[in-house]
């Protein structure tokens, strides 16, 4: 049988997207438990690789890998042979030795999920390759947005609003909200879109003048590198904030804002959107580890063992 | 619309002109006709008009009223170089050139690349300026050619356009990211089309009076190559493209086939590259260095062709004040750059109109109208109801161009000694009168 990997949120069909966020809600009440632990994965062992500074997503993937009790080991960059300068190709193959049944990549370089997968037995979860996909993020984005507006997201407008060129958040969530019949809208400085972006069919804005029209606002985090000399990507964080950050008196009632972290308080969101508890950002995180707990699980067991709440 | 003129603020003119040419291309007008102006507005434009009670009358039999000039590339000087011009001398120059507004380029010292800072200059426009002024900001900070300005934020505080004018853009990455970022902006870009590797040391056009001469030569291609890549930048991300002082015909092939393509570009040409040509720097008189530099007779002729059929969409002066010491220096130390504003009309007038090459109400419309539109104001035209942006001109008056005629505080006139046989007698901008011949 084929081994499973999730490299872009293209592999999943919508019926997988559903047994995945499913599988997800099911762990919710064992993340209300006193013990928060459950036997499912035990004897299995989970690999977290990072090879770009990570927090929220590789806590997430090693807690979400505790709970449900397998071995876990992690390997960040620095201090590692990856430091020495050993190949990713090498690391993988060693680290394969040990028979871990997944592998979670973060890595620097779109591709390197790929290449990773082609060397190992293991099962390869993307956390993260480069500017391309970062499909954990898109599925707990979906969770979320299933907990608030209910089960069919058909029809729902989003706009994901900053830089789309360098993100692989937008490519994962452009691409999974279309999978459930989302209508999605890409704003972002002229310098900070992709150039034919409307071929992955979405509309396209250089501004915030349609905001309103949007049910959900999803931002995204403006790096202070675009800004340095050479890159010209913006002229400045505050010219950023003035046409683009999303303020309280540009949304209006109703709306949803969302981010996957850290924020840029004063740059993409102001202070009060940041602390507005009306936003779905702390709910973001919350659903990162029942999503990834439903990844690493549905990634083992496959979809055909459906009874979860017998393996619980 | 954002403002995008200030000037001082004056009393509205009143003001009956009689028996003029009226030459309006966007009116529709060119015969022999009366304007009344009151309190600053056109109230009729008719024949056998009478002047109220209180309003003086001109009597302008001969003389041509045209729609006031627009001037898109001005250097002001102002802050840095008060010595050499100051937003007073230059705007009594372009009042008295026929001139209703000029656009100022943000290569002052400091940079025009703040918002505060054209805020601080429209407040200085609004006592100093007997005409309207506008201002460019720069495309980079401090004119470095590396990081973007705050490109929004300056069209917020009025900014016309954007341009690193008295440099070329340094790359065509940077080109690229100013084209693309302006678009949040609805202004364009303009620049100053140069390859410097080519001219670094040129001092003159590179070619037969350079050889005879021994200067350094700018080669025509240092434009051509530079018009292409930017107008192939425009192309690829549709950003609105502004061309400064065009001056070779290789530059006009290039542009041709833009337009054609449906390129978001506008163009200028100088009244010296309209009328000068290199043949004049065999006398070394520094007034005539400028850069671009002037070209042959081919050039200037393709230049004026292309001013014609609208290829080239305006004339812009490039106005370049620089102090006396400065330019009276051997050719090859001295800085670029002439003044224009005064001037401009007459020397455009009387060489390509005198000679059958423009006609009349195509120059006006290349002056007036078209760099109107191009810098997103008012266009100026004579018509009832409108605010009087107008120009009265003698067309057979002779005069020469001395220094005390000239009302800049600088004094490098490529005309400087020029017999002229054209002359701006009245010029009322934004309502007021700003330059009446005669009347000190
Ligand atoms: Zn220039
Ligand atoms: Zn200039």
């Amino acid at each position: 049988m084929a081994k499973r990997d999730l490299i872009s949120i293209d592999d999943l069909s919508a019926a997988d997207v559903d047994l995945l966020l499913d599988t997800a809600e099911s762990f919710l009440p064992v993340l209300q438990r006193d013990i928060k632990k459950v036997p499912t994965l035990r004897g299995r062992t989970v690999i977290n690789m990072f090879f770009e500074s990570s927090t929220r997503t590789s806590t997430s993937f090693d807690l979400a890998a505790k709970r449900l009790s397998a071995d876990t080991i992690g390997i960040k960059a620095k201090g590692s042979a990856v430091d020495k300068g050993e190949s990713l190709k090498d690391t993988i193959i060693t680290l394969s030795a040990y028979s871990p049944d997944i592998i979670v990549i973060r890595h620097p370089r779109a591709g390197a999920c790929q290449l990773a997968s082609a060397n190992t037995t293991a099962s390869i979860i993307n956390a993260g390759d480069g500017k391309h996909q970062h499909p954990s993020q898109c599925l707990l984005d979906l969770f979320t947005l299933r907990q608030a507006f209910g089960r069919n997201l058909r029809g729902l407008k989003v706009a994901i609003v900053g830089d789309i060129l360098h993100s692989r958040v937008a490519r994962s969530d452009i691409a999974g909200f279309q999978l459930l019949g989302m209508d999605v809208t890409v704003i972002a400085p002229p310098t900070m879109m992709p150039r034919e972006v409307d071929s992955l069919g979405v509309n396209v804005r250089y501004d915030l003048a349609e905001l309103h029209k949007a049910d959900v606002i999803y931002l995204l985090r403006i790096q202070q590198e675009r800004i340095t000399q050479g890159a010209n990507f913006l002229p400045s964080l505050r010219e950023y904030a003035n046409v683009w950050g999303v303020t309280r008196s540009r949304l209006r009632p109703g709306q949803k804002v969302m981010h996957p972290g850290p924020i840029n308080r004063g740059v993409e969101i102001s202070a009060a959107v940041a602390d507005d508890p009306d936003t779905l950002i702390a709910q973001q995180v919350e659903a990162g580890l029942a999503v990834r707990m439903a990844i690493l699980y549905r990634t083992i067991v496959g979809s055909t063992d459906s009874d979860t709440k017998e393996a619980l | 619309m954002t403002r995008r003129l200030w000037s001082a603020p004056a009393r509205g003119a009143d003001v009956l002109i009689r028996g003029a040419r009226v030459v309006d291309p966007l009116a529709g007008l060119d015969e022999t006709l009366d304007v009344l102006v009151r309190k600053g507005r056109i109230l009729q434009v008719g024949t056998g008009l009478e002047a109220p009670t209180g309003c003086r009358t001109i009597a302008a039999d001969g003389w041509l009223l045209l729609p006031g000039f627009v001037d898109l590339h001005t250097h002001l000087r102002t802050p840095g170089r008060e010595d050499e011009e100051d937003l007073a001398s230059a705007t009594r120059a372009a009042a008295a050139g026929g001139y209703v507004a000029i656009f100022a380029m943000a290569n002052t010292d400091p940079v025009v690349d703040t918002a505060s800072l054209v805020q601080a200059l429209a407040l200085r426009a609004q006592t100093e300026a007997v005409v309207p002024v506008g201002f460019f900001a720069a495309v980079t900070r401090g004119l470095r050619g590396e990081q973007l300005t705050e490109m929004w934020e300056l069209a917020q505080a009025g900014a016309v356009g954007f341009s690193d004018d008295g440099r070329p853009l340094s790359s065509a990455h940077l080109t690229r990211r100013a084209l693309q970022y302006a678009k949040v902006t609805d202004r364009f870009v303009a620049v100053h089309a140069e390859d410097e590797s080519l001219t670094r040391g040129g001092v003159m056009h590179e070619g037969a009076v350079s050889a005879k001469l021994g200067l350094g030569g700018m080669p025509p291609v240092a434009e051509s190559i530079e018009v292409d890549r930017a107008l192939e930048l425009a192309a690829y991300e549709q950003g609105r493209l502004h061309l400064c002082h065009l001056s070779t015909a290789a530059s006009l092939e290039h542009l041709e086939r833009a337009k054609k393509a449906g390129v978001q570009v506008t163009a200028e040409v100088t009244p010296h590259h309209l009328t000068l040509t290199d043949e004049c720097i065999r006398s070394l008189d520094p007034n005539y260095k400028m850069n671009p530099p002037l070209r042959p007779e081919a050039d200037r002729k393709a230049l004026a062709q292309a001013l014609r059929s609208g290829l080239i969409d305006c004339v812009a002066t490039d106005h370049a004040p620089h102090a006396q010491q400065e330019k009276e220096v051997p050719f090859e130390d001295a800085p670029f750059g002439t003044l224009g504003l005064q001037t401009a009309f007459a020397a455009a007038h009387q060489t390509l109109v005198a000679s059958g090459a423009l006609k009349l109400p195509v120059l006006a419309e290349r002056m007036s109208q078209s760099p109107a539109r191009i810098a997103g104001m008012a266009v100026p035209t004579v018509q009832a109801g409108e605010e009087a942006n107008l120009c009265l001109v003698d067309p057979r008056e002779t005069w020469t161009v001395t220094s005390a005629e000239l009302h800049s505080k600088a004094k490098n006139s490529a005309w400087l000694g020029a017999k002229m046989k054209t002359r701006v007698k009245l010029t009322i901008a934004a309502g007021s009168v700003a330059w009446e011949d005669g009347a000190r």
